[in-house]
C-alpha cells in the first residue's frame, strides 16, 4: 500500500551568478517516487544529484529561494505546507545525518520525550532506550557526552517514539565501521517490519542493497531507475538503466571499472536524456527530448533503449 | 625514500593514550591499508604522518631523517570532506594551483573539466571538489599520499574514477599510499598489505 | 501544486542583491552630497548678520537663523561634514587597531593572546565615553585630542570579533593543507585569513562610523571636544540649549534631526553590506 507518493516533482533555485544576475537552477526535474508501508526504498545517487533536496521537499524544509512544483501525496491526500508542518516530526520523521541535529543544551532523555505524542513520555523514552541498549545514565547526558554510535541511536529513538509512519533517513551511515553500519541498517529494517515506510537516502549502493526492498537511482536531479534489489546480481544483466549498470560495475567487489565524465551541472543540463552525453547506447533519438519514466520488468526506467 | 614511524604514541593533554608504540614502515610504491573500528586513532595517526600533528612519543622519519617542518611536505593527505579542505572564497583554479601547476594530463586523468576552473566551490558537488583536492595533493614532490576515507562520501563511479587515477600515478612515480577505509572490498582491491589497528 | 511553497516572490525588476546595492548607492550619494555641501557652501552665509537674527525657518533660511543671524542650514551641513570627516578618521584608525590586535592575538602565540585579550577586556569594562573624555582632555581637547581619543577607544569589540574569526580560520583544514604545501605564515595570513575577515572588517568599519560620530558630538556637546570656533554639530546643539526656552526650537531640531539621519544612513550601509556579503550564495 503506497503511503507517500511524489509525482512530477521539480525544484529550482534562484542563484546569483558572478555579478548581480539571478538565474534559475533546476536541481530536481520531473521526479517520481512512491513509499510503501513496510518497505524500504533506498534513494541512491552521487553527491549533487538532488537526493537530499527530495527529503527536504517532502518535509517542507526547503530554503525560501526554492521554487517547487508537482504533487506530494500523503495517505492519498495532497501534502500541503500546513499538513507538512503538522505532520513533520510526528507522522513523517527525519533521521538526520549528523549529531548536530540534537539540541546541545538539552539532556537527551528530555529531547526524546518531547517527541512522544501520547501516553507517558518518560516510560516510552525509557523503553526505547532499553531497546537500543542505551543505559539509564544516558538520559541525563548532554549530546557532547555521547559517542557517535550512542548519538545515532538517540536520533533513532526520537523517530521511534514519535509513532512515525514515514521515516526519512538522510545519509545515516557514511564513515562508520561495518559493525555500526550493520546495526543502523538493522534498525531501519525493524522500522519497516513494524509497518513504517522508510526512505533511505545514501550514496552508498552497497549498504542500500543490504536492507532495501527497492532502489531508486538518482542522476542529475531525477530518478533514472527504480528496481527491486534482487536485480543487483552478477554483472548486472537484470539492471535496466545504463547509469545504474555503470554504478554496479564500478563497485570494488565487481569490476571496479568507472565510466568517464561526470554528472551535468544544473545550469547546463543536456536537452534530451540527462545521461546521453556519457551513455554508450546513446543515439540521435536520445538527444531529442527527455525520456519519460516507463514500466519495465517489475520496475521503472527512464531510457528508451532499456530492455 | 622510506617513510618510517617509530614507536609513536599520542594523547590529548593528560588524557588516556589514544595509541602507543605504533611502528610502521612504508616503501616507495607500496599501498598499505589501515583498518580498525572508529575512535582508535586512525585519523590521528594519519595526521601525524602528514605532519599536521606532532607525536607525543616517538618520531616519524622520511628517508632516514625527521620530517621537514617548513616547505613542501613529502607526505600529503586527502581527507574525507573536500568542502572543509577548500577555501570557500577562492575560485577553483586558485585552489588547484595553490601548491604547483598540475599538467593537463593529470586533470584529464582525474576527470577535471576545464569549465569547473572558473567556478566557486559551492557550485560544485563533493565528488567534483574531491578531484581537485586529489590533484592538489599530487604535486611533483609528493612521495607518499595518505587517503583518510578519501572516497567514503562519493558514489561508486566517482570512487573508481579517482582511485584509478591515483593508482596510475603512484605506479608511475613510485609513490607510496596509505589507505584508510571501512570498506573491506575497496581495501582488498587496492592494497598490497593491510594493517589492523585493532591491536 | 504546492501553493505556498511556490515562492511569493513578486517579480520586481531588481533582485535582492541589486536592490541592496541600490540602497547602498543612495546612502553613499546622500553622504557625498553632505560632504560636498560642507566644502562648497559659502562661508559668507555663516558670518554674523545682525539684521536677520532669530528668524524662523523660511525659504531663504531653510533651517532658520541663530541669535547672531547665521544661516542654520549652512552651519548644520558644515557641522555634519566635519562630523563625517572626524568619524572617518576615527573609524579607520579604530578598524586598523582592531585588525592588528585581532590578528596578532590569534597568530602570535598564547602570551600575546592573553595580553591582548586582557587589554580588550580592560577597555570594554570602562564605558568608552569615559575613556574618550579622559584621553581627549589629557591631550588638551581640540581636533587632535578628539580624533586620537576616538581612535583609541572604539576598537575593542571589533578586535574581539576579528580575533575569534581568525582563530576559526586558522584551524580550518584548508589552512593546514596550505601549510603542508609549504606556504609561509605571511602568505597564509594574506591569502587565506585576510579574505575571510575582510567582510567582517568592512561591516565592522561601517558600523563603527555612527558610534564614532555620535560620541564625537556628545563629547563636543560637553565642551571637551572640538573648539567652539568649529561649526561642529556638538557645538551647535550645546549652544542652542540656551535658546530653547525662548521658543527657538529650530536651533536644535534641524541639526539634531540631520545628525540622526546621517547616523542612520551609515547604519543602513553597514546592514545592507552585511546582507550583500552574507547572502551571495543563495
Amino acid at each position: 500500500m503506497s503511503i507517500l507518493e511524489v509525482e512530477n516533482l521539480s525544484v529550482s533555485f534562484k542563484q546569483y551568478t558572478d555579478g548581480f544576475k539571478e538565474i534559475n537552477h533546476k536541481v530536481i526535474s520531473s521526479l517520481n517516487v512512491t513509499l510503501e508501508a513496510g518497505k524500504i526504498l533506498a534513494v541512491v545517487g552521487a553527491s549533487g544529484s538532488g537526493k537530499s533536496l527530495l527529503a527536504h521537499a517532502i518535509l517542507g524544509i526547503l530554503p525560501s529561494n526554492a521554487n517547487v512544483s508537482g504533487i506530494i501525496k500523503y495517505e492519498g491526500k495532497e501534502l500541503t505546507p500546513i499538513r507538512q508542518t503538522a505532520l513533520r516530526g510526528k507522522e513523517i520523521a527525519l533521521v538526520p545525518q549528523s549529531v548536530n541535529f540534537l539540541d546541545p543544551l538539552m539532556r537527551v532523555g528530555n529531547q526524546v520525550r518531547t517527541s512522544v505524542k501520547n501516553g507517558d513520555a518518560v516510560s516510552a523514552q525509557r523503553k526505547v532506550f532499553e531497546r537500543y541498549r542505551l543505559g539509564k545514565e544516558v538520559e541525563d547526558m548532554y549530546p557532547f557526552q555521547l559517542s557517535g554510535g550512542m548519538a545515532r541511536r538517540t536520533l533513532l529513538s526520537t523517530a521511534m517514539v514519535s509513532d512515525a509512519k514515514v521515516i526519512i533517513a538522510d545519509e545515516p551511515t557514511p564513515g562508520l565501521d561495518p559493525v555500526v553500519i550493520k546495526e543502523a541498517l538493522d534498525n531501519f529494517r525493524e522500522f519497516a517490519d513494524n509497518g513504517c515506510a522508510v526512505m533511505l537516502i545514501t550514496h552508498d549502493i552497497e549498504s542500500a542493497l543490504q536492507i532495501a526492498d527497492k532502489i531508486a537511482v538518482f542522476y542529475a536531479g531525477t530518478t533514472v531507475e527504480i528496481a527491486p534489489v534482487e536485480d543487483f546480481v552478477g554483472n548486472g544483466e537484470a539492471i535496466r538503466h545504463p547509469y545504474t549498470k555503470a554504478l554496479w560495475r564500478a563497485l570494488p567487489q565487481n569490476e571496479f571499472r568507472p565510466i568517464p565524465g561526470s554528472q551535468p551541472h544544473p545550469s547546463s543540463l543536456p536537452p534530451g536524456c540527462l545521461f546521453e552525453p556519457r551513455c554508450e547506447m546513446a543515439t540521435a533519438e536520445c538527444r531529442q527530448a527527455p525520456p519519460k519514466m516507463r514500466e519495465l520488468r517489475d520496475g521503472m526506467v527512464r531510457c528508451i533503449h532499456a530492455t | 625514500m622510506q617513510l618510517e614511524a617509530k614507536d609513536i604514541g599520542f594523547r590529548y593533554g593528560d588524557g588516556p593514550w589514544l595509541f602507543q608504540g605504533v611502528n610502521l614502515t612504508l616503501e616507495p610504491g607500496e599501498i598499505v591499508g589501515i583498518t580498525g573500528p572508529s575512535g582508535r586513532g586512525k585519523t590521528t595517526l594519519c595526521r601525524i604522518l602528514a605532519g599536521f600533528e606532532a607525536p607525543i612519543e616517538g618520531a616519524v622519519h622520511f628517508n632516514g631523517a625527521p620530517l621537514p617542518n617548513n616547505g613542501y611536505h613529502p607526505v600529503q593527505m586527502v581527507l574525507q570532506h573536500p568542502e572543509k579542505a577548500i577555501n570557500p572564497r577562492w575560485k577553483m583554479h586558485k585552489i588547484l594551483n595553490e601548491g604547483y601547476q598540475p599538467d593537463k594530463e593529470l586533470l584529464d586523468l582525474l576527470g577535471i573539466e576545464r569549465e569547473w576552473l572558473t567556478r566557486w566551490p559551492h557550485e560544485l558537488s563533493g565528488g567534483e571538489l574531491q578531484r581537485f583536492c586529489v590533484a592538489r595533493a599530487l604535486g611533483p614532490n609528493t612521495r607518499y599520499l595518505i587517503a583518510d576515507e578519501m572516497t567514503t562520501m562519493l558514489d561508486a563511479n566517482t570512487q573508481a574514477q579517482i582511485w584509478h587515477a591515483v593508482i596510475e600515478i603512484a605506479k608511475k612515480r613510485e609513490m607510496g599510499i596509505i589507505v584508510v577505509t571501512h570498506e573491506s572490498n575497496l581495501m582488498r582491491r587496492l592494497c598490497h598489505r593491510v594493517i589492523d589497528f585493532n591491536k | 501544486m504546492i501553493p505556498s511553497l511556490k515562492n511569493a516572490n513578486k517579480r520586481s525588476p531588481l533582485n535582492l542583491k541589486q536592490r541592496t546595492l541600490f540602497k547602498i548607492l543612495i546612502s553613499i550619494v546622500f553622504l557625498a552630497i553632505v560632504i560636498l555641501g560642507g566644502v562648497l557652501l559659502d562661508e559668507g552665509r555663516i558670518v554674523t548678520n545682525l539684521n536677520e537674527r532669530n528668524s524662523a525657518p523660511s525659504l531663504k533660511h531653510l533651517f532658520g537663523t541663530d541669535w547672531l543671524g547665521r544661516d542654520m542650514f549652512t552651519r548644520t551641513v558644515m557641522g555634519l561634514s566635519l562630523s563625517i570627516g572626524v568619524g572617518l578618521i576615527g573609524a579607520i584608525g579604530s578598524t586598523l587597531i582592531a585588525l592588528f590586535l585581532g590578528m596578532a592575538a590569534a597568530t602570535m602565540g598564547k602570551m600575546a593572546d592573553r595580553l591582548i585579550s586582557w587589554i580588550i577586556d580592560l577597555f570594554l569594562s570602562v564605558p568608552h565615553l569615559v575613556t574618550l573624555i579622559l584621553i581627549a582632555f589629557t591631550l588638551g581637547g581640540g581636533f587632535k585630542g578628539i580624533v586620537i581619543g576616538l581612535t583609541l577607544t572604539h576598537w575593542p569589540s571589533l578586535a574581539r570579533v576579528i580575533r575569534a574569526e581568525v582563530m576559526q580560520v586558522r584551524s580550518a583544514e584548508f589552512v593546514q593543507v596550505s601549510q603542508k604545501m609549504g606556504k609561509s605564515r605571511w602568505w597564509i595570513a594574506l591569502h587565506h585569513i585576510l579574505p575571510h575577515i575582510a567582510p567582517q572588517l568592512l561591516i565592522g568599519f561601517m558600523l563603527l562610523f555612527p558610534h564614532v560620530i555620535l560620541h564625537e558630538a556628545a563629547v563636543t556637546f560637553l565642551g571637551l571636544g572640538l573648539s567652539p570656533h568649529e561649526p561642529a554639530i556638538g557645538i551647535i546643539l550645546s549652544e542652542s540649549m540656551k535658546y530653547l526656552s525662548s521658543g527657538m526650537w529650530w536651533l536644535a531640531f534641524f541639526p539634531g534631526l540631520c545628525l540622526l539621519i546621517v547616523v542612520r544612513t551609515f547604519d543602513q550601509i553597514g546592514e545592507n553590506l552585511r546582507v550583500l556579503m552574507t547572502r551571495t550564495h543563495d
